[in-house]
């Protein structure tokens, strides 16, 4: 697993449960003392290993965490620069939807070997979408659920999304655009580093 | 091609509106024949700040490449050759364009794209996605320019952290874990630097005497804590450009920078003896050792050879041990043209 999210999992760890209860899962999952380094890549028994670690020292569900990992990584300030990435997709929460396809190969461009689940956007019957997550690593659908919630909130909008179906590789997402401007979201601007 | 596309090359193809010309082109100017702005697109309007229309380009825009431009004359001769222009109202903000002619003489129309000023524009007059075509690829390279500030970032972070841990990887490599002198690696590293700066310095090659029947007789626990009082004591002595290292069990190598002369040495090497002679005490034993010591002399004269040095620095050892103990002996190389070969 790309150390960019065994990174973000110690990141989102130590900063919503402290830095004692990372450290705990980190000896418990035998994870080495300096933490893990975002440009190295590991084993994935080693990020299991540290989610399980988790899953018990912290007694939530494992797709709730992730879930809540997904919410961190886009609203948490030490990754404004994911959040601002992802900006970049639309100027509102339909048109960053409408890019999610392009999600694997934006991926790419900045980081090559960083392995993303293939996502494909369709429209539902009833003014939703649907959204078909597939490859990616294990529960990798709860923190795409939960960094969608968190988008819809950036850029203001109101939206319901739930996993419905989840196979080995694949998962489904259900995502309801209740009000596309249901408050003002948070600012973004083009310019690096703007207001 | 056919003949249906043939004809049409020919003909006028389509007929925009406005906002339609705006958004397939926001940055264009659509110039008259006289060369006045008809229509100008919404970012260019932005950049340029404010209502272009009915001025004459010239006003507008300052072409620079290939050459200027100050009549429409003079711009229609530039027609489908890579443009580099400035806006009058924004001189330091370079932009690419194209210029075509309009059928029939009815005008110009010029076509303005940021490049790689686009992240300078976008800081400075907060554009936003809405503020280009869609099919402009400014989201693009906003994007990679970020995602590769933030991964430079992160390799740059990645490469300091690894640069720590080698360098306490190499000092600690370089360093008697027992005494936390310097060890035989730290000695050879020191040798070749001050070899290489062609600083005369001493070698000093000492040996402890009678410190193998403090080990025999009180074990080695009382032996360690003797080499560490050694350690000490010779820091103390020696000055702090010296190197204190620790070779062997009992063995230590100093290097005495800037001090060549044989009696000065040989003084300075009794000074250690002595103070090494004074009892040292672990858990109530009086430890009583001394030193030996064998000097060999580099100077601006010599080969810089580490070998040798170290050879003769031995070789005056054995002779002062073979003298008995605690003595001090400086090797003095043979006279070349008396002394035939001193290998």
């Amino acid at each position: 697993m790309h150390g960019l999210i065994n990174r973000a999992i110690q990141c989102f760890l130590g900063d919503t449960y402290g830095a004692e209860c990372w450290s705990h899962v980190a000896r418990v999952a035998g994870v080495e003392p300096g933490g893990f380094e975002a440009m190295l890549t590991y084993e994935d028994a080693l990020t299991d290993a540290v989610l399980d670690a988790a899953v018990d020292r912290v007694g939530l569900p494992r797709e709730m965490l992730l879930e809540d990992l997904g919410t961190y990584l886009v609203s948490n300030k030490e990754f404004e620069a994911l959040r601002r990435l992802l900006r970049f997709g639309g100027e509102n929460f339909l048109e960053f939807l409408f890019t999610l396809d392009d999600l694997p190969e934006r991926g790419h461009l900045a980081v090559p070997d960083l392995e993303l689940p293939d996502l494909e956007l369709s429209e539902d019957a009833e003014d939703g979408f649907v959204i078909h997550c597939r490859g990616g690593w294990p529960g990798v659908e709860f923190v795409v659920q939960g960094m969608l919630r968190a988008m819809a909130d950036d850029y203001g909008a109101l939206a319901l999304l739930d996993v419905i179906d989840r196979k080995p590789g694949r998962a489904t997402l259900t995502v309801s655009l209740l009000d596309a401007a249901f408050h003002a979201g948070r600012s973004f601007s083009l310019a690096a580093g703007g207001r | 091609m056919n003949a249906v596309s043939e004809s049409w090359a020919c003909a006028a193809l389509v007929g925009l509106d406005g906002p339609a010309l705006g958004r397939l082109m926001p940055m264009h100017l659509y110039l008259c024949p006289e060369g006045r702005v008809r229509h100008a697109g919404p970012t260019v309007e932005r950049l340029a700040g404010g209502n272009l229309c009915g001025r004459p380009f010239a006003e507008v825009v300052t072409l620079r490449r290939p050459r200027a431009a100050a009549d429409m004359a003079g711009l229609l001769a530039l027609a489908g050759l890579p443009l580099k222009l400035t806006l009058a109202a924004e001189p330091v903000l370079s932009l690419k364009g194209l210029v075509v002619a309009l059928p029939d003489g009815e005008g110009a129309l010029l076509n303005l794209s940021m490049g790689i000023s686009l992240l300078d524009a976008v800081g400075k007059f907060d554009l936003t996605l809405h503020d280009f075509a869609p099919t402009d690829l400014a989201a693009e390279l906003l994007y990679l320019t970020e995602a590769k500030s933030a991964v430079t970032g992160e390799l740059r972070r990645l490469a300091q952290r690894l640069n720590g841990a080698r360098v306490s990887a190499e000092e600690k490599a370089a360093t008697d874990i027992l005494t936390g002198l310097g060890n035989r690696r730290r000695l050879e590293a020191t040798l070749k630097q001050f070899l290489g700066q062609g600083r005369p310095f001493a070698l000093m090659h000492m040996d402890l005497d009678y410190f193998k029947q403090i080990n025999d007789t009180h074990g080695h626990a009382v032996g360690d804590v003797v080499l560490c009082e050694v350690a000490e004591r010779l820091t103390d002595e020696c000055r702090v450009q010296d190197v204190v290292t620790r070779v062997g069990g009992d063995e230590f190598v100093i290097l005495a920078v800037d001090i060549v002369d044989p009696l000065r040495l040989e003084k300075i090497a009794q000074r250690l003896i002595s103070r090494l002679e004074n009892p040292i005490q672990v858990e109530g034993i009086d430890c009583r050792i001394s030193a030996s010591i064998g000097l060999s002399v580099f100077t601006r004269h010599s080969a810089p050879d580490p070998a040798r040095l170290m050879r003769e620095a031995d070789m005056a050892l054995y002779e002062s041990k073979g003298a008995g103990r605690a003595r001090v002996t400086v090797y003095i190389p043979p006279e070349p043209p008396a002394g035939g070969d001193p290998g």
